[in-house]
Parts: structure tokens; C-alpha cells; sequence
């Protein structure tokens, strides 16, 4: 059984008085311990199919499940609780709380916990081992590099140990040698820890280190993944 | 507790505007708790008076005096126990920039009708045994520096020319209503330095019975009715409570700047609320992607809110609470027993909750309804 299901998604905006259709009966699995790219062009709705498995949109039809549960018909509350226990999200600026170190940044997540306060400093303190910024971590972000603020923000999403880590074009605003680093850590994650991956990204080169590519258009996966992802 | 830090890095953002938000709350709960304690303080005054003491004035106004002679026509009616009288002397002293009470009473029967007033023995002696003398209030030698045994003269405002008085006592006032900054000296002297007019301003009169305040008030007018002075008698409170009203405009002043002040305050409380929540859009989008629920986020909120408010009320309301006995303040004398009484506290403290929540609400219910998806494209 597939980590994630999509069945039959038809998702779709209104624009003014136009309706733009994203998906119309998008189906895809995404098998656990996999890393997917989705790659294609601006407005291919990439970032779209990656909100509706974080659970941030949902789709005009259909469904996704997502380790068992249907996130397509969560309330805002189960979906706030499922989310802080099943997604870890990565964007492509970052997005770290500037008033917070790194080491409160990462531990975010964590305080939605029930861990006492040495659990929730242990949980941290592997996590920026792992990223490899443990020497960071009374650092603001401000004080940190572009590909140390992306490290961080990996970090934040793989400390709560969640089931799916989705990250939104991770290496859009570094440059080649951070780029890098920053793939080279997910593909460790990937491998080391089994962490299942999904990344949106235009970067060709970003998607290579991917097991698993699917290419969108217009809403439409118009090429089949090269393993476990089964497109329409 | 484990979201303390968060809250804390957020009232650190901007820490000018923090702590200009908190002062400006301060500083309208310090004028509120201030303002109130003016009327409350009035109001207290209104409430004094022994149950056992009537006030007779001047039918037509209390700067028109009544002859002496009223004094043994009205100790002898049935349920009298005791008489004073006394005269405002409105004497100043030095450049007159400070100014305090000061009457001419009947000494000993005024300090036997007003227990309230302490004195040492040996000092009251002093005083009974000395025409020129005079007994002050304990604020008197710490404001003027006066010693017990040295002459002070005033310089007379309505009764012209210079009167120099021996300080034979110093008292302290048991009740905070009957003030710490009087002057008073024998009424005696003073008729005879008038040339013997025979005039008091009002009388204090001590009945048997509170119950029987009506009927003696009654029976003193009723004497005086048909004569060239007729007069207006009244329970001490009454006598009182009609200083308070004269105030009444001023109360009524004091509230409306207030609750301005405090409504002023509140608009740049909501200001800095709402411009921090705005700034922090995109972060509070993070945070619901995080998984930090709507409620929590509203709650968060509504914490940074009150933590300014409530600050800023307690430096406010704990500064009045403090400042005022510290300087020893008492409004150039018109406000003796000036206090910051705790249902002023209480209720600063109140409307320190209601600005947490009026400044919060809004933004916090904006954090809450925040959609994500279109927040997260604004800053990605």
C-alpha cells in the first residue's frame, strides 16, 4: 500500500469570473521511503498537488490519503493536529521566524508535543547534528548563510520525525555549492533514515538525485515515473 | 510555559515599539488611577462627620458668619451635649505659593468635640493656656520646616494685617478627612483682634443621640428662623457631602478625561497590535504549516496583548499606588487623605483587560482566520 493515494483529484480555482482547472482526475501513489521530484513548468501545479498532501488545500473532488488517513476531509483542527505530526515542510525561501535561533526555529515543531523541555533539546540537538549546524544553533538567522538557514529549515521539518517531508523548490534561492549540500542531505535522509521525500523543483540537476521523477503539465503527469508513482 | 519563548521573541521584535506600547498603557492607567483617586478622595471626604455632630451655617451662605451669641442659646436646647464654633481665617504664609487651612476656633471645646484630632497632653496644655498660640497639622513641619515653640506669622487676606503665632502643638489626624495641614489658634484672640464682632462661621454642635440629629436640627432653625441670621443645620456629612458637590462638575471632568484618555491609548494599543500581526503574516502562515493550530495562534496572540496591557498596567497603576504616599501628596491641601484606593486598583486593572482584549481581538482572529495558501504565496 502506498504511503500516499490520490484518487480521481479534480482541483480548481476561480480567477474573477474565469475557472481555472489544475487537475482534472489526477491519480498518483507515492510509495514509503521513495524520493519523488515533480518537476515542470511554472503553473504545471506542482506546488498545488504538494499543498493538497500537506493538507493546506484541499481538492474540489477526490481524495488523498495520506498513511491512512484522508486528509481531503479533515476539519482545519484535525488537519492543524495530523500536520504537526505527519508533515514536514520545506520552502524554497526558508521561511525560519527571524526573531528565533536556530535551535528555537527547529524546536517549533516540537512544542506542539507532549515531550518535556530535555526530550524537546535532545530531539534538537540530533536534528542540527544531522544537518550538521549543532554549532549553529544559538545563531539567528540573520547570522546564518542561505544554505545554512535551508539546513535549519530541514532540520524544523525532519525533527518531529514526520511521515512525509515535502519540500517546495529547497534550493531555489541558493547557490550551486549550497544547492548541493542541501540535496546531498535529503538523499542521506533519504537513504540513512528512510524518510520519504517529495520535491518540487524546475532544477534538472536537483531532480536527479531523486528516485523518482514525475513530470506535470497543466495538471497532467505526462510522463510515468521511472519507479513506484503510477500517473494518469 | 513552552510557548513563553515565542511570546517573548515577539514582543522582542520591535522592542522601541514594545516599550513605547507599554509606556503609553502606563501612562494612561497612572492619569486614570490619579484622576479617579481625586473623586474618590472627594467622596471619602463626603463621608465624614461623627454620627453624634451637627453642623449649623448661615441660612443665606457659608461665608456669611453668625453672631456668638447663638453659641448659648443653642447649648441649652434639649439633646445639646456639646458646642464649638470656629471661623475660616484664610491667613497665608510666606509667598502664599503654599497654601493651607487655618481657623480660629473655640480651643477647647473644639479639640473635646474632635477626638479624631491627637495631641500630647503637655502640648494641648500649651495650647489652652496660650491666647497667641497655635496647633499644626504634621505635614505643616515637614512642609514649612516648623519646630514646636517657634512664632509663625500670617499675613491676613480677609482679616487684614500681620498675625504672628506661637506653635504649641503638633497634631496627627486619626482620620484622614480632617487633613494634616491645618493651622488652628484661638478664636478668642481672633475676635478680639477683629474688635470683638462677635462672629463664628459655622457651629459644631455634639447631640446625645444620633437618632435625635432631626429633631435638634430642626429645633436650632426653627430658633433663628424670624431673626436677622437665620441658619441651616445639618449632619457633619451633609456639611461635607455639600463641599463634595460643589465638586460635582469637577468629578464628573475628572471621569470624562479618563476614560478619554484611556479610550486614546487603547487606538495606539490596537495600532502596534495590528501592525505587528500584519508584519507577521507570512510567519504566522509557517506556523499553521508547522501544524500550530488556529486556536492556539489566536491564544498566542492574545497572550502578546495582554502582556503589554498588563505590564503596562501594572507600571501605571503600581507607580500611583506608590508615588503618591511616597511625595506625600494631598492637592496643595485640598485633597487630605489623598489615596489610590484598591477598587481604583481593581478596576485599572479591569480596564487593562478590556484593552488587552479590544487591542488583541483583532488581530488575533486575523491570525486565526489567516488562509494559508494565499499567505504562503505572498511570501514565497
Amino acid at each position: 500500500m502506498a504511503l500516499v493515494e490520490i484518487r480521481d483529484v479534480y482541483k480548481s480555482f476561480q480567477r474573477e469570473e474565469q475557472r481555472i482547472d489544475v487537475f482534472t482526475g489526477l491519480t498518483l501513489d507515492i510509495d514509503a521511503g521513495s524520493f519523488t521530484a515533480l518537476m515542470g513548468p511554472s503553473g504545471s501545479g506542482k506546488s498545488t498537488l504538494l499543498n493538497l498532501m500537506a493538507g493546506l488545500d484541499k481538492p474540489t473532488s477526490g481524495t488523498v490519503t495520506v498513511a491512512g488517513s484522508q486528509v481531503s476531509t479533515m476539519s482545519p483542527g484535525q488537519l492543524a493536529a495530523w500536520r504537526s505530526r505527519n508533515i514536514g515542510f520545506v520552502f524554497q525561501s526558508f521561511n525560519l521566524l527571524p526573531v528565533l535561533t536556530a535551535y528555537q526555529n527547529v524546536e517549533l515543531p516540537l512544542l506542539l508535543t507532549r515531550l518535556s523541555g530535555s526530550e524537546r533539546a535532545e530531539r534538537v540537538k540530533i536534528a542540527l547534528d544531522v544537518v550538521g549546524l549543532a554549532d549553529r544553533a544559538g545563531h539567528y538567522p540573520r547570522q546564518l548563510s542561505g544554505g545554512q538557514e535551508q539546513r535549519t529549515a530541514i532540520a524544523r521539518a525532519i525533527v518531529a520525525d514526520p511521515t512525509l517531508m515535502l519540500l517546495d523548490e529547497p534550493t531555489g534561492q541558493l547557490d550551486a555549492k549550497s544547492s548541493q549540500e542541501v540535496l546531498a542531505l535529503l538523499q542521506r535522509l533519504n537513504n540513512e533514515f528512510n524518510k520519504t521525500i517529495v520535491i518540487v523543483t524546475h532544477d534538472a540537476h536537483a531532480a536527479e538525485r531523486a528516485k523518482t521523477i514525475l513530470h506535470l503539465e497543466k495538471g497532467d503527469l505526462i510522463e510515468k515515473p521511472r519507479m513506484a508513482a503510477v500517473g494518469r | 510555559m513552552k510557548y513563553l519563548s515565542l511570546v517573548v521573541a515577539n514582543l522582542k521584535r520591535h522592542k522601541l515599539r514594545s516599550i513605547l506600547t507599554i509606556a503609553s498603557v502606563a501612562l494612561a492607567l497612572f492619569l486614570f488611577a490619579s484622576l479617579r483617586s481625586v473623586t474618590t478622595t472627594m467622596a471619602a471626604a463626603a463621608q465624614f462627620g461623627g454620627a453624634r455632630r451637627l453642623v449649623t451655617l448661615n441660612a443665606t451662605g457659608l461665608v456669611f458668619p453668625l453672631p456668638l451669641a447663638y453659641g448659648n442659646r443653642i447649648k441649652a436646647l434639649p439633646g445639646v451635649t456639646g458646642l464649638s464654633w470656629a471661623n475660616w481665617f484664610g491667613g497665608r504664609y510666606g509667598d502664599g505659593k503654599n497654601f493651607f487651612a487655618n481657623f480660629a476656633v473655640d480651643a477647647q471645646s473644639y479639640l473635646d468635640i474632635y477626638p479624631e484630632i491627637i495631641l500630647p497632653a503637655d502640648q494641648k496644655q500649651a495650647f489652652l493656656q496660650d491666647r497667641t498660640g497655635a496647633v499644626i497639622g504634621e505635614r505643616l513641619v515637614s512642609q514649612f520646616g516648623w519646630k514646636l515653640g517657634q512664632d509663625v506669622t500670617l499675613q491676613g487676606t480677609i482679616f487684614q494685617g500681620d498675625w504672628t503665632f506661637k506653635i504649641d502643638g503638633i497634631y496627627h489626624p486619626t482620620d484622614p478627612a480632617i487633613g494634616d495641614n491645618v493651622l488652628i489658634f484661638h478664636h478668642d484672640y481672633f475676635d478680639e483682634r477683629i474688635g470683638r464682632a462677635g462672629i463664628a462661621g459655622w457651629y459644631i454642635v455634639q447631640i446625645d443621640d444620633p437618632a435625635h440629629a432631626p429633631t435638634v436640627a430642626k429645633a436650632i432653625d426653627d430658633m433663628f428662623r424670624n431673626s436677622s441670621s437665620p441658619t441651616k443645620t445639618g449632619t457633619e456629612r451633609e456639611f461635607q457631602a455639600s463641599f463634595a458637590t460643589m465638586w460635582g462638575n469637577v468629578s464628573f471632568l475628572m471621569s470624562t478625561i479618563g476614560l478619554a484618555v484611556v479610550f486614546a491609548i487603547l487606538l495606539v494599543t490596537a495600532n502596534a497590535m495590528m501592525m505587528s500581526a500584519r508584519e507577521r503574516t507570512g510567519e504566522i502562515a509557517v506556523l499553521k504549516t508547522v501544524g500550530f493550530s488556529d486556536g492556539l495562534l489566536f491564544a498566542l496572540v492574545m497572550v502578546e496583548a495582554g502582556a503589554l496591557a498588563l505590564t503596562g498596567a501594572a507600571i501605571g497603576l503600581g507607580a500611583a499606588k506608590i508615588l503618591y504616599p511616597a511625595i506625600n501628596f494631598n492637592g496643595a491641601g485640598f485633597l487630605p487623605g489623598f489615596k489610590v484606593a484598591t477598587s481604583t486598583l481593581v478596576i485599572g486593572a479591569l480596564v487593562a483587560i478590556g484593552l488587552m482584549l479590544a487591542s488583541g481581538l483583532v488581530p488575533a482572529l486575523r491570525a486565526a482566520r489567516l488562509p494559508v495558501i494565499q499567505a504562503l504565496r505572498k511570501v514565497e
